[in-house]
């Protein structure tokens, strides 16, 4: 419909040639947005007015012979968990309702300052707890390649709006999952960094130990740019990496002759779908045809993520919400005292699902139960983290399945927590190491949904990661291509 | 009851039971809070002020806001450590913990502290009585805002409003937690005077109990003396002064004693001290306390000072006040527990007494003068060499006890020598004879009187000798040796009589 392309390479490209204006580009997505978000509803925010201004800045350098950067006039839709300054951040819930955060996330600043445009702020899990978009205080997210479906989550709205086009390039983050399944879901790439390689200043924590925000975007080599630009050591958040940005894009085209790539037996069996199962099959038949070699390999206490994730992850949270308590911003319900006021507020300002895992976190935490909750799920983290080094002493990279199901239809899974958490079985055991993944779309599932592959990789090992990523993106079979 | 200040069996003081007559033992251990004086806050670059107006110092990391994170200050585990080392801790791999509760002044709902891995462990105090107090711990932790209740009855129950201040919140502070081996209110108060002193040698704090700089808890118990089990303990807060820490741990002790004579039994609780009303008061129950759910603060990296760091701050520690008691005792002859020797010290004066002693000055003479004559301005920049020659001229018996005070005085103002100031103000030492004239004069002046100094009672005599002192200190313009003129005074009583 235009003469926009397509991804981020391209369109930076253009921009910082001359050959296209930031604005032009920037007016091109903000019509697809007009034209479909009120059905999709990926956005909580559109910028349009704060873009334009971004947009005609970055033309504006151009035009001085100046370089805007590697994102120069690219539109960048913000996970609405990232503190944007002056405009308002949700977490998509109603106690944040009205905020307006005083500075810029760490992240924020960068894509800034490599010449994007950011778009708007999307739709999210109610503080990122959930895999479907539906705890979202604003409504859910829709899948944009079936409507009647979850675009997955927490980043679901991010995930959809890259799925949608309303930006070639989007920022998620990723605690259990929250981005790779949702890209997963939506067919598109969705990257998970190593712990503390992105900055986490001015993402507004969900569990502080696992949170890592990533990239999504509908090429490989997009995710790569944009991690390259967001990525490296930021002073002002302790647990980042003290080591510079790696270099990506230029190991795109190293293939994966001579990599050992291991398919994780406990991600292989019961709990994934057939489908979705036989597309990581054939995405490890096609990197062997690449030069891989593949084997199998057990990371046993993997089984146990899940467990682990729901005692981990709801402790930091009933610490990290526990700041939203109507004294100082945000949603307020008066009442005669303060622990009153907090009660009312906090009743009155979260949703059924962000209650559940406080609740779930506080107990964790007892006194009386710490031992035999949280403090066993410190410990099997510790045996996630050996059995992964023992599987990386053989293996250069771990394929999985992102999600084990293609994206399921609203409603089916809300009745069931346990149902829904069993989504992130696959994407956990990363989070818990600390260690990098991403989401690659590999065909579709039976129902002609696609199915993404997830590879896994230790600590730092970003570019052997998206070496295979490349490889398994140049193969990929298409959604309706019937899989053998 | 009766609190006696004497030890008893060398280390332990009593409480005697009006009542009952048993005695007691006060068992008491300190936590302090001191907020270390550094430039910045513990996790972010607000300035560390107090007094400023109310949440001007602040930004989003130490208003907690969504998405901030905090970030260590390198010059608080600077001042943790050296505070640390100089109460004799080791420096420990530490981690930082959150403490979870809901209190407006408290930004983030939680307060980032060291919870079971402290940074310092394992020290001790050594108190001038002689007493060894252990330090079980040293951990560093933040400061929270600071509430104001205003209309209504102004209390936090039944106020109109609250506000509250966050310049303090992020404060760093080091929590000291002292092992139950003060023994005495009296002991406890001395405890304070040592840590300050710690504080302000290694910079660590300005040890302000009136600013808040520096904080006190306290927990006391007694027991039976003789007992070694501990009581069960309450924890004072709310105390403002050395003042009110003494009178509350006396009135909690009296408490305590006269529940367990009655057969009650103490509950353990956290218990407010009133000022004006002089009492303590309960406040909230330790067994329906609530559950802080301590966990390790992700936000933060573990913290492992390194051994050259650690030998750094140990090369540069400037001389604790327990060495420089020593050094001054053993210098001066006299037992390093002597009031003089401690006050030297307090007053930042050792180096002078040390100086002076050097230059041929007595020792016990120098530090008298120290104690009792040097306590303003200009005292430390007094030159040793003219302070011994005074002490000699004192010691030689050319000056008396009130003259070299005098003389004193005037050469920490002038700066002259004592030989000089003597001869201008007139003081030459008294020829006996004279002082014998001027004597015998007096009692003839006052015969009954003189009758009764040499008949009455011990009463009587001493009131007498005062009075027969005072007027021929006047008729002598104070020249007059006292000891001389009580010697005097009691030859010619004997050969009345």
């Amino acid at each position: 419909m235009s003469a926009v392309p397509s991804t981020a390479l391209e369109i930076a490209a253009a921009v910082r040639s001359g050959q296209l204006s930031a604005l032009e580009v920037l007016n091109d997505h903000l019509a697809r947005i007009d034209a479909r978000d009120g059905e999709i509803n990926a956005f909580n925010l559109v910028m349009a007015d704060e873009a334009r201004a971004a947009a005609v800045a970055v033309d504006a350098q151009v035009a001085a012979g100046e370089d805007p950067g590697s994102l120069a006039g690219v539109p960048l839709a913000l996970k609405d968990n990232l503190c944007t300054r002056g405009i308002p951040t949700t977490c998509s819930s109603r106690i944040l309702e009205g905020w307006r955060p005083p500075y810029d996330a760490t992240v924020v600043q960068r894509v800034n300052a490599a010449g994007a445009v950011s778009i708007g702020k999307t739709n999210l899990d109610e503080f990122a707890m959930g895999s479907s978009t539906e705890n979202s205080a604003f409504g859910p997210t829709r899948n944009p390649r079936d409507t009647g479906r979850v675009p997955g989550g927490s980043s679901g709205g991010s995930a959809a709006a890259v799925a949608a086009g309303f930006a070639p390039i989007s920022l998620g983050s990723d605690t259990g999952g929250s981005i790779r399944q949702p890209a997963a879901l939506c067919g598109v790439v969705g990257v998970k960094p190593t712990y503390g390689m992105v900055s986490r200043y001015g993402l507004i924590a969900f569990a502080s130990s696992l949170d890592q925000i990533g990239p999504f975007s509908t090429t490989v080599a997009d995710s790569a740019l944009l991690l390259e630009a967001i990525a490296g050591h930021d002073s002002r958040d302790s647990t980042s990496i003290d080591a510079p940005a790696p270099s990506l894009l230029e190991s795109l085209g190293q293939g994966v002759d001579g990599l050992r790539i291991g398919l994780v037996t406990e991600l292989m069996g019961e709990g994934i779908a057939p489908d979705v199962a036989a597309r990581v099959r054939q995405a490890a038949d096609a990197l062997a045809a690449a030069g891989a070699q593949i084997g199998e390999v057990s990371v046993p206490a993997a089984a146990y993520g899940l467990s682990a994730y729901y005692l981990i992850a709801p402790a930091e949270a009933s610490s990290n919400l526990a700041r939203y308590d109507g004294v100082r911003y945000g949603m307020r319900v008066d009442a005669p005292t303060t622990a009153e006021m907090n009660a009312a507020t906090r009743t009155a300002g979260f949703g059924d699902e962000v209650k559940r895992r406080i609740m779930l976190g506080t107990y964790a935490l007892s006194a009386g139960y710490y031992d035999a909750y949280y403090g066993k799920a410190l410990k099997v983290r510790t045996l996630i983290m050996r059995d992964f080094e023992k599987a990386y002493a053989d293996f250069d990279l771990l394929l999985t399945a992102t999600s084990p199901t293609t994206a399921f239809k609203f409603g089916d899974k809300t009745a069931d927590p346990l149902s829904m958490y069993l989504n992130d079985i696959c994407t956990i055991p990363t989070n818990l190491a600390g260690h990098p993944a991403m989401s690659v779309p590999f065909g579709g599932g039976s129902d002609g949904m696609p199915v993404g592959v997830q590879l896994l990789a230790p600590a730092l090992g970003e570019s052997t990661m998206f070496r295979a990523a490349a490889v398994l993106e140049a193969v990929a079979p298409a959604l309706d291509e019937v899989w053998s | 009851m009766t609190l006696t200040h004497e030890p008893i069996e060398g280390e332990h003081f009593i409480v005697v039971s009006d009542t009952t007559g048993e005695s007691w033992e006060i068992v008491v251990g300190l936590e302090v809070h001191c907020e270390l004086a550094t430039v910045t806050k513990l996790f972010c670059g607000c300035p560390n002020m107090f007094g400023d107006e109310p949440n001007t110092n602040v930004c989003p990391v130490c208003l907690g806001l969504p998405g901030s994170l905090p970030v260590l200050n390198h010059n608080v585990v600077e001042l943790a450590m050296r505070l640390g080392r100089a109460l004799h801790c080791s420096v420990e791999p530490s981690i930082f913990a959150r403490k979870n509760y809901f209190y407006p002044d408290m930004p983030k709902d939680y307060q980032v502290t060291q919870f079971d891995r402290p940074i310092n462990a394992d020290g001790w105090l050594d108190l001038p009585d002689g007493t060894r107090v252990g330090i079980e711990r040293a951990h560093i932790e933040e400061d929270t805002g600071k509430n104001t209740h205003a209309g209504g009855s102004g209390r936090i129950h039944g106020a109109d409003y609250s506000l509250v201040d966050y310049n303090r919140a992020g404060v760093p502070l080091v929590e000291i937690v002292g092992r139950p081996h003060i023994r005495h209110p009296e002991q406890a108060k001395t405890y304070i005077d040592e840590l300050r002193a710690i504080l302000l040698t290694t910079g660590a704090s300005d040890a302000k109990m009136e600013e808040g700089s520096l904080r006190v808890d306290a927990n006391v118990s007694v027991r039976r003396v003789g007992d070694t089990a501990l009581g069960t303990r309450c924890e004072v807060k709310n105390l403002n002064s050395l003042r009110s820490l003494g009178r509350a741990i006396e009135y909690e002790a009296r408490r305590q004693v006269d529940l367990l004579e009655t057969g009650e039994r103490i509950k353990q609780e956290t218990r407010h001290w009133d000022e004006g009303a002089g009492r303590t008061r309960a406040g909230r129950s330790k067994e329906e306390a609530e559950d802080y759910r301590y966990f390790q603060e992700p936000d933060l990296v573990p913290l492992a000072p390194s051994a050259e760091w650690i030998a750094a701050i140990d090369a540069a520690m400037p001389p604790l006040p327990a060495a420089r008691r020593d050094a001054l005792a053993s210098s001066a002859g006299v037992a390093v527990t002597e009031s003089c020797v401690v006050i030297a010290v307090q007053r930042d004066l050792d180096q002078l007494a040390l100086a002076t002693i050097a230059a041929g000055g007595d020792g016990k003479r120098v530090l008298t003068h120290v104690e009792h004559n040097l306590s303003g301005d200009g005292a430390a920049d007094l030159n040793p060499a003219t302070f011994a020659q005074l002490v000699s001229l004192e010691l030689g018996g050319q000056l008396t006890a009130t003259q070299a005070k005098t003389v004193l005085a005037e050469m920490v103002t002038s700066g002259r020598a004592p030989d000089v100031i003597a001869a201008e103000l007139g003081f030459e030492a008294m020829d006996s004879s004279e002082l014998e004239g001027i004597v015998d004069g007096l009692i003839a002046e006052s015969p009954e009187e003189w009758a009764d100094f040499c008949t009455g009672d011990d009463k009587k005599r001493a009131k007498l000798q005062g009075f027969f002192t005072g007027k021929i200190m006047k008729a002598t313009k104070g020249q007059a040796d006292g000891k001389a003129v009580a010697a005097l005074l009691e030859a010619r009583r004997t050969a009345t009589s």
